[in-house]
Order: structure tokens, then C-alpha cells, then sequence
């Protein structure tokens, strides 16, 4: 015998980073919210990527949410009273061929040309300067000041607690087996409780295309296995969080010492069971993108390799905003880099629901790109 | 340190801190050290306490020391080789490159 | 090097032996991979190069592992020696270090042998300099000959009453000996006795170790309720708590134990499911009569499996065996059945004095969890009970988040010596039993890499599996 529905304003389905911000800005104008997580808050994604904050590099739709997404980061205790280990450590983006390095000013002559100066260019010199320990090889790059790497563990915890105390109410270890409509309303159903509300918002990261999918939209979403690695503790040698233009690498240093890689090498998703399969051969080449651009790392030790599970775009970038069906709203599929939108995503989404428009532009991430897409199957 | 009786080993000369000294073929670098009551083999990155021999079978990692240049060693897993040099690791290990962490990273 | 065998064996002590003899001998083309120079594991550690003189120091029970060698070395078996491996996936892709080199090699079935590890000890001082495990004195005296003098030996345990007998033997003088067990154990072991007298002379042996050593006068404390290992740099004293006063015995040296446990970082990490068993305070891997894992091709053996000693390894080595060559058509079925019954009835009787042993020798639940709020609980990153505890107050769930909120679980051991002490911790803290927490999920490398070995990783051409 089931007990009624429990409602709310909104339910958010995925209590990530991103459904975490949602329910907090909706809960700071007002309204009642939902939050249903399948396992425990910042399990996937939000609890085990890199914890980049950057501008650098994005693709263009993305700059101006990622600008205004840092400005937030510097002024983080004032949304989530926490500092979220949030630290301007700036990001450089390394060049180690002459064509590499064109590329680059190439593409910060058309960042500035859409009115963001937050790119140089940066000689050897200057990059010896900035990274004494980089390899000698290496020519130039792009440095971006006030870009940096925040905790995602401990971001989570503090969107959590605060969205929490403004009343939002968290269901945790309760998937949700599946979205209709039930009325004016929607409807999520788990094995024991019905939630219903007008409003349904879709975080569920790398399980988003299914729920998409169910509220009406087509979303073709990958789940994939993004795999990162960590050294032992070693002496301090690095501040700037570190990316490769010719590699896929991502590179940092932590105050402790230790040294995370990344770059976006794909292990195997298995998502229905939670379950991540690391690539030894991807993880090989990341670990020689590592050494290269920085010799001393040939020595390091790598003591734990592990991926979480992602939700990837064909193109790349995240569905944001409203679906077809009215009450409908997405904010998932971020590619490997969504965390460091999250304090605006949630923002934006909270516009969206409260006046119908967001200042700042969406068009590019609305989920009817994907309408005549062919679907993929295999989430 | 209590040594039971033996059959003969042949020795080896190794180096600890610099400074010559015997050990037993066979041995690993964490019984050859104990063997000269040496129970101290490195400070922790963490607090910077002092850490020797625990498990003696590799799997809880204080025993950790630098041999020829590279750190993180496991000392029980290592035997000893003619020659082999041994430092006490301090922390995290050294680079070996000279950099000024606080002024040179802006 | 080949890099394709039929059956590969991780670990060379008594089960990984036994399992490569038979199923070399059955014609399959075996591969073992140890990390030790020569075969052994822990329990028979450098019985092919013995330095001591007198036998009667380490006993029958060791030099009877030779006939287990002789056989092991008179088998066609590939052996490859100081070999770590890192991982085994799903699909039986071995990683594997060597000279800090690191390959990739395949079977077409996996047999995990590594073994035991002894348990975790956290009590105030534990990390100090001059303290260590039991089973680390013994590795010292088999492998070198050498022995700590005058030290305390803290705890209980089968193999701490023998490796102070062999002490004994040996004319290494011991300051005292505290035995930690709680006397209602003898009461509660009781109704188990009629089981384990199947394994008389094991039992009669175990208590003549214990009434020699008494006999000989050294100190001697049962009931101990407490400990503190005392020092600044180094361990100076141990100070013990008994019949409500605290005492401190002088020394530079304490030996240690509280049973042993399956190592299972390899097997988790392989994905191979494992439970938690509240009798013996630890995890054991879910495995059938055949020592077949959920992975298909992976199975375990030996101590690895569950507490069983060296010969239980044995018959659990060859019983893995048997079904590993059945599974790659070898031998048939019928075949199969015939060959590992007697190992199978030999591995039945040999268990049965477990339950026993498990509940007489059971730890003491304050030297499982410290109640100390100062005591270390993850030695790798120095995070005490206290740290842990107030993670819980802060929402911590489980193991997995305990790394993510306080470091705990994040170092080189990877687990080793604070999961049992950890999930013990946190599900005490939170009114559950250890059942109901995500357990630590563990990931390869199980042992850490040079990112030069990985950058430089060797892998095969994938050849038919």
C-alpha cells in the first residue's frame, strides 16, 4: 500500500553538483524543492573529477556562463558559507610546437574578438617563470589569471548543507525508476514513494538521457568513464593547474603534494551497475603526456587510478535550460567540465523557472538540438 | 639486535647515508638496517614524524626509504644489492630541482 | 617473455604452489608471479635458503612446506620472481611490475593466491619507531635470522604464542607477554571444542607452546584491558591496563598481533564480491566449492579465501586448480570431481577447528576501535579516531566519503591497515552494523606504480584468449 505522492514547487531528479545548485537557487527564491539522489549526494561526476575552475579553453557557448561562474567562485562563502577549497591558482594552457603555439593565439585572437580578455598568450620566458619545472622543450602557451581548482567533495557538501538548511528536502540511496506526467504535474516514481510537482528538473548527469527521454525530450547522451590518477606526495613544485595543447592532459598540484592527471582518457562505463573499468593503455599514454611536460614526473608514484561516470554531448557541451513539455528543465551532460559552471547553472535554471528568461545566453545548450538527432543506444 | 645462529652468508657492501656498510646477501634493505638497530627509516610528509619497519611484508608502506635516488621504496621488498646506496626519506623526497616554491609560483 | 598462458597463479606460498604442481602436471601451461626472490609466501618465507642452523627453532610445521617446494620446483612451471601485479581485470588482463617495468599479461584463468596480512593494532603509539607486527619479527627470523631482545609481545593469536616459542627455542630473551583476548572467549568457544578435536594434536600443540613459555618464567599478563606504547621518537615503554591499574614495562621493542586476515585488495579490485563476516571481524570473498569467484575465469585460494592455515591453502590451491583445467578443457567433469575429492574432504576436516579458534582468539572490540580519540587509525595519512568520528557527526556514510572527507584511505597502503579499523569505526559511530556501508570500493594499481613503468607500459597484441 503505497503512501500518497509527496509534493513540492519542484523535484530535481540528481543530486550532483549541478541538482545541489539548482535546489539551493530555487530554495533562495522561495520555493519548496525535492532533490532525489540514486545513491549519496556527489557519488559520481560531482564527487571524483578534477575540480577545475576555468574559462580557459572552452568552447565559445560556454564563456560567458564560466566568466560569470568565476566570479561567483571568488565570493563562494557567500552562497554556500564555505570556501569550497576554491583556489586562483590560474591555468595554462602549454604549447611545445610552433604550430601549436599558432593555434593558440589563433584562438585567443577570437576569444577577445567575442569580448573576453581573460586569454594571453605567454612566450618561453614567461612560462619558464610560471612553471619553472616544465620541460625545456616547451615554447609558450595561454595563461589565464584568476582561472584555478576548487574541492569537489567538499563543493558538494557545502551546496548540500546549505540548500538543506533553506529547507530543500534530499532523498538519498532512491532512484528514481521512472517520470510521467500525473495531471498538471510531474511525477517521479522510486520502489516506495511517488514525489509529484509543476516543475521537474533534470540533473541526472550521466543517467539524463534516460530521464530526458521520459519528460519528452531527446537528449543522445554517453555515459563514459573519464579516468584520472594520483601521485604519492611530492615536493612542491607547481601552483597553476596545467593543460597541453597538442595532449590530452590535465595537470595539478595540490598543497598536500600530491599530483592528479587527467585529461580525459576513457575507461569503461558500466552505469546500471555503478560500476567504472579502467583503460591501462589510456591511462599509459596520459602518464606519458604527464612526463613529458614535466620530466620529474618520471619518478612519481602513482598510487590510485579510478573514473567516474559522465554524461558526454555528441557536441560536447551540456543541455541547459527548459524542455519541450511545460515544467520541464535540464541542466546535465557536461562533458567533463561542469563543475565549475555549477554556482551558475543553478542560477540560470532558477531565472528560467521564476521569469521565464536568464540573462545570459542558453540558446546554444537548449536540448531540441538534439531533436532530429539519431538516438544511440547503450546508456 | 639478537642474531640466531647461521649457516655462513656472503656480505655485501652498501651504503647508508653515506656510509659504508655490511649486509648479509639475501637480506632486504629493512633487515639489514635492523640488523645495525636501526629502527628509524624516514619522517612522514604528513606531520614529519619518524616512521621504521612494521609489517615487513610490503603491504603497510612505512617502511619507505630512498635507494639510489628514488623514493618510496619499500625497504622489507628490496634485497640488497653490492653497492646499493640508502637514505633515510625525508617526507615527500626531494626533485632535485631548485625551485623557490612561494616566490617562483605566482 | 610470452604473454599469453593458460593458467596464471598470483602468489607463491602454499596454495599458489600446490595449484601450479597439479595443474602444471595436468599439462597446462602455467605461469606463477610472487613478489618475494623465492617461493614461500609468508608462512614457508625462505624455506629454499633456510640461514638457521638449529631446526628445532622454527619447528616441524615450517620445514614441512619442503615437500611442497620439491614438488613445486621438480614442476614445468614458469616462475617469475620479485614480480608485483598491480591488477587483474575481468577479462584476466594481468598488470604486473618487474624491475620497474610494467607489462600487461593474460591467462585464461586467474588464480589468486595472495594470501593473509595481519590485522590492523591501533592503540596510542602503534606508529612509533621500535613497534611492530608479529608476523613482521617472525619474516625477520626466517629470512635473516635475526630477533628483537627483550621485547613485549601484546595481543592474542595462534601465531603470537608461536613465534614466542620460537624465540623461546631460539634463547631470545622476552620481556613479557600481554595477552589481550577477553577470558569470556574460552566460555563463548566452548560449544565449538567437540569440532575442533578433530584437530587434536593441533590444539595439544598450541597449548604446549603456551604452557612451555610459562614455564619458562617470562612475564606473563592475561586480561589485559588496555595499552599504550609509549615513546617520543621511538618506543621507550609499554604501558598496560589489567585488573583496572596501569602498569609500564620498559623496552625498545613490541611485537604485535591479533590474527590475520584475507588480503583482499587484489581480489576486490578485480571486482570479485566479498562479505563481511562478523565472526572473524573481517571481509572474505564470496567463493564456491570450487573456489570460483563472480568473475568468471578468477578464482581464489588459500588463506586469501578465509582463515584456514597452510594446509587448507594447499587444498583450496589444488581444488582451483582442478577446476581451472576443467574450465579450459583439460580434464572432464567426471575426471575433475574424482581428482579434488580427497582435497575437498582434507580441506572440510582441516577447517573444522576454525570456528573455535575465530571466537577463542576473537579481538577485543576496544583493539578494534580505538576508544582513544587521539589514536591513529590510518597510518599512511595520519588521521586518528577522533578525525573519523567527528566525519560521521558531519554526515560521512561510510569508507568511500571518509577519504574524500578526511584523507583517511588515501595512502600508499590503500586500505590495508585502516579498512578493518575504519568500517568498524563508522558503523559503531552510526548505530549500523558493517553490512549496511558502501565498502571500500579498491581500484588497480592495488600497489603503487612509477608513472614511468606506466608511460612505458608493455602490452601485448591481443592474441586469442
Amino acid at each position: 500500500m503505497r503512501s500518497s505522492s509527496l509534493t513540492a514547487d519542484a523535484i530535481v531528479v540528481g543530486g550532483g553538483i549541478h541538482g545541489c545548485s539548482a535546489a539551493l537557487h530555487l530554495a533562495l527564491r522561495g520555493l519548496d524543492v525535492i532533490v532525489i539522489e540514486k545513491d549519496y549526494i556527489a557519488r559520481h561526476a560531482s564527487g571524483l573529477n578534477a575540480g577545475g575552475v576555468r574559462r580557459l579553453g572552452r568552447a565559445f557557448p560556454e564563456i560567458p556562463l564560466a566568466d560569470a561562474a568565476l566570479k561567483r567562485w571568488c565570493s563562494i562563502r557567500e552562497l554556500v558559507d564555505d570556501d569550497c577549497g576554491f583556489e586562483s591558482s590560474s591555468q595554462i594552457k602549454v604549447a611545445e610546437t610552433e604550430t601549436e603555439l599558432s593555434t593558440l593565439r589563433d584562438r585567443c585572437a577570437a576569444v577577445r574578438s567575442i569580448g573576453f580578455n581573460h586569454e594571453e598568450i605567454i612566450d618561453q620566458k614567461q612560462l619558464r617563470s610560471l612553471l619553472p619545472a616544465i620541460a625545456p622543450h616547451c615554447i609558450g602557451g595561454i595563461f589565464v589569471n584568476g582561472d584555478g581548482h576548487a574541492n569537489p567533495f567538499k563543493t558538494a557538501m557545502a551546496f548540500k548543507r546549505k540548500a538543506i538548511s533553506l529547507g530543500v528536502r534530499i532523498y538519498e540511496h532512491l532512484p528514481v525508476t521512472y517520470v510521467d506526467r500525473f495531471g498538471t504535474n510531474w511525477r517521479a516514481t522510486t520502489f516506495n514513494q511517488d514525489f509529484e510537482a509543476p516543475i521537474i528538473i533534470n540533473c541526472a548527469g550521466a543517467w539524463g538521457g534516460a530521464i530526458a527521454t521520459q519528460v519528452g525530450d531527446n537528449a543522445p547522451l554517453e555515459a563514459q568513464a573519464l579516468m584520472l590518477m594520483i601521485t604519492a606526495r611530492m615536493p612542491n613544485f607547481v601552483k597553476p593547474v596545467v593543460g597541453s595543447q597538442g595532449r590530452a592532459l590535465s595537470f595539478k598540484q595540490f598543497k598536500n603534494g600530491t599530483v592528479l592527471i587527467g585529461g580525459g582518457y576513457q575507461g569503461r562505463a558500466e552505469p546500471e551497475h555503478n560500476r567504472t573499468h579502467l583503460n591501462f593503455q589510456g591511462l599509459g599514454a596520459n602518464a606519458q603526456a604527464a612526463a613529458a611536460l614535466f620530466p620529474i614526473m618520471q619518478h612519481s608514484n602513482i598510487v590510485r587510478c579510478w573514473a567516474g561516470i559522465e554524461g558526454v554531448m555528441p557536441d560536447a557541451i551540456p543541455v541547459i535550460g527548459a524542455g519541450r513539455e511545460q515544467g520541464v528543465y535540464h541542466a546535465f551532460g557536461f562533458s567533463g567540465h561542469g563543475f565549475a559552471l555549477a554556482p551558475i547553472v543553478g542560477r540560470i535554471i532558477a531565472d528560467l523557472i521564476s521569469s521565464g528568461r536568464t540573462d545570459l545566453s542558453i540558446k546554444d545548450f537548449n536540448v531540441q538540438r538534439f531533436e532530429n538527432y539519431l538516438f544511440s543506444p547503450g546508456i | 639486535m639478537h642474531k640466531i645462529e647461521m649457516n655462513v652468508q656472503p656480505l655485501v657492501t652498501i651504503f647508508y647515508e653515506d656510509e659504508p656498510m655490511q649486509a648479509r646477501q639475501g637480506d632486504t634493505v629493512a633487515a639489514a638496517l635492523l640488523a645495525r638497530d636501526q629502527m628509524i627509516f624516514r619522517v612522514t610528509p604528513v606531520t614529519g614524524a619518524p616512521r621504521g619497519p612494521f609489517c615487513m611484508m610490503g603491504v603497510c608502506f612505512d617502511c619507505l626509504v630512498e635507494i639510489d635516488g628514488a623514493t618510496n621504496r619499500q625497504a622489507c621488498m628490496t634485497p640488497v644489492v653490492e653497492g646499493m646506496r640508502i637514505k633515510r626519506q625525508n617526507g615527500a623526497g626531494e626533485t632535485g630541482l631548485d625551485i623557490d616554491y612561494d616566490r617562483n609560483c605566482q | 617473455m610470452k604473454s599469453h598462458y593458460d593458467i596464471a597463479i598470483i602468489g607463491a606460498g602454499p596454495a599458489g604452489m600446490a595449484a601450479a604442481t597439479v595443474a602444471s602436471r595436468q599439462g597446462a601451461d602455467v605461469l606463477i608471479l610472487d613478489e618475494q626472490p623465492e617461493v614461500g609466501g609468508q608462512i614457508y618465507q625462505a624455506i629454499t635458503r633456510q640461514p638457521i642452523k638449529d631446526k628445532s627453532i622454527l619447528g616441524n610445521d615450517y620445514y614441512d612446506g619442503q615437500k611442497l617446494v620439491d614438488a613445486f620446483l621438480a614442476s614445468p612451471v614458469r616462475h617469475l620472481k620479485g614480480a608485483t601485479v598491480w591488477q587483474v581485470s575481468e577479462e584476466r588482463e594481468i598488470g604486473v611490475s618487474l624491475n620497474d617495468s610494467a607489462r600487461i599479461l593474460s591467462a585464461k584463468q586467474v588464480i589468486i593466491a595472495t594470501g593473509a596480512q595481519e590485522r590492523p593494532f591501533p592503540v596510542p603509539g602503534w606508529t612509533l619507531p621500535g613497534v611492530m607486527m608479529a608476523g613482521g619479527a617472525q619474516v625477520l627470523l626466517k629470512s635473516s635470522g635475526l630477533a628483537f631482545s627483550d621485547a613485549v609481545f601484546v595481543g592474542t593469536g595462534p601465531l603470537l604464542f608461536l613465534i614466542a616459542y620460537q624465540y623461546m627455542k631460539a634463547g631470545v630473551p622476552i620481556r613479557a607477554i600481554l595477552e589481550t583476548s577477553s577470558s569470556t572467549n574460552r566460555l563463548k568457544a566452548l560449544p565449538h571444542l567437540p569440532s575442533a578435536l578433530f584437530s587434536l594434536g593441533q590444539l595439544l600443540k598450541g597449548r604446549r607452546w603456551i604452557k612451555e613459555i610459562r614455564a619458562s618464567g617470562v612475564q606473563f599478563v592475561t586480561n589485559v584491558e588496555d595499552i599504550k606504547l609509549l615513546g617520543t621518537n621511538q618506543l621507550s615503554a609499554v604501558a598496560y591496563l589489567h585488573k583496572g591499574n596501569w602498569r609500564e614495562i620498559q623496552t625498545s621493542n613490541a611485537l604485535l598481533h591479533q590474527g590475520v586476515a584475507p588480503n583482499i585488495n587484489l581480489a576486490a579490485a578485480s571486482g570479485c564480491a566479498h562479505s563481511w563476516n562478523n565472526q572473524q571481524l573481517c571481509w572474505v570473498p564470496q567463493t564456491d566449492e570450487w573456489m570460483a569467484t563472480n568473475i568468471p575465469g578468477i578464482s581464489i585460494a588459500g588463506d586469501g579465501a578465509g582463515i584456514g592455515g597452510a594446509k587448507a591453502a594447499q587444498y583450496r590451491g589444488r581444488i582451483s586448480a582442478y577446476r581451472a583445467l576443467y574450465n579450459i578443457g583439460k580434464i572432464k567433469e567426471a575426471e575433475r570431481n574424482q581428482l579434488a575429492r580427497p582435497s575437498q574432504q582434507a580441506l572440510a576436516k582441516e577447517m573444522r577447528i576454525r570456528p573455535f579458534l575465530d571466537i577463542l582468539f576473537r579481538p577485543s572490540e576496544q583493539f578494534q576501535i580505538p576508544e582513544d580519540d587521539q589514536t591513529l587509525v590510518c597510518r599512511c595519512e595520519e588521521v586518528t579516531a577522533g578525525t573519523v568520528r567527528e566525519a560521521v557527526a558531519l554526515g560521512c556514510l561510510g569508507p568511500n566519503q571518509l577519504k574524500s572527507f578526511t584523507r583517511c584511505g588515501m595512502g600508499p597502503c590503500q586500505g590495508r591497515f585502516c579498512n578493518l579499523t575504519v568500517s568498524q569505526l563508522i558503523a559503531k559511530s552510526r548505530g549500523v552494523s558493517v553490512t549496511e556501508l558502501d565498502a571500500l570500493r579498491l581500484r588497480p594499481p592495488v600497489k603503487p606504480l612509477l608513472l614511468s613503468e606506466l608511460a612505458n607500459l608493455s602490452i601485448p597484441e591481443t592474441e586469442g584468449a
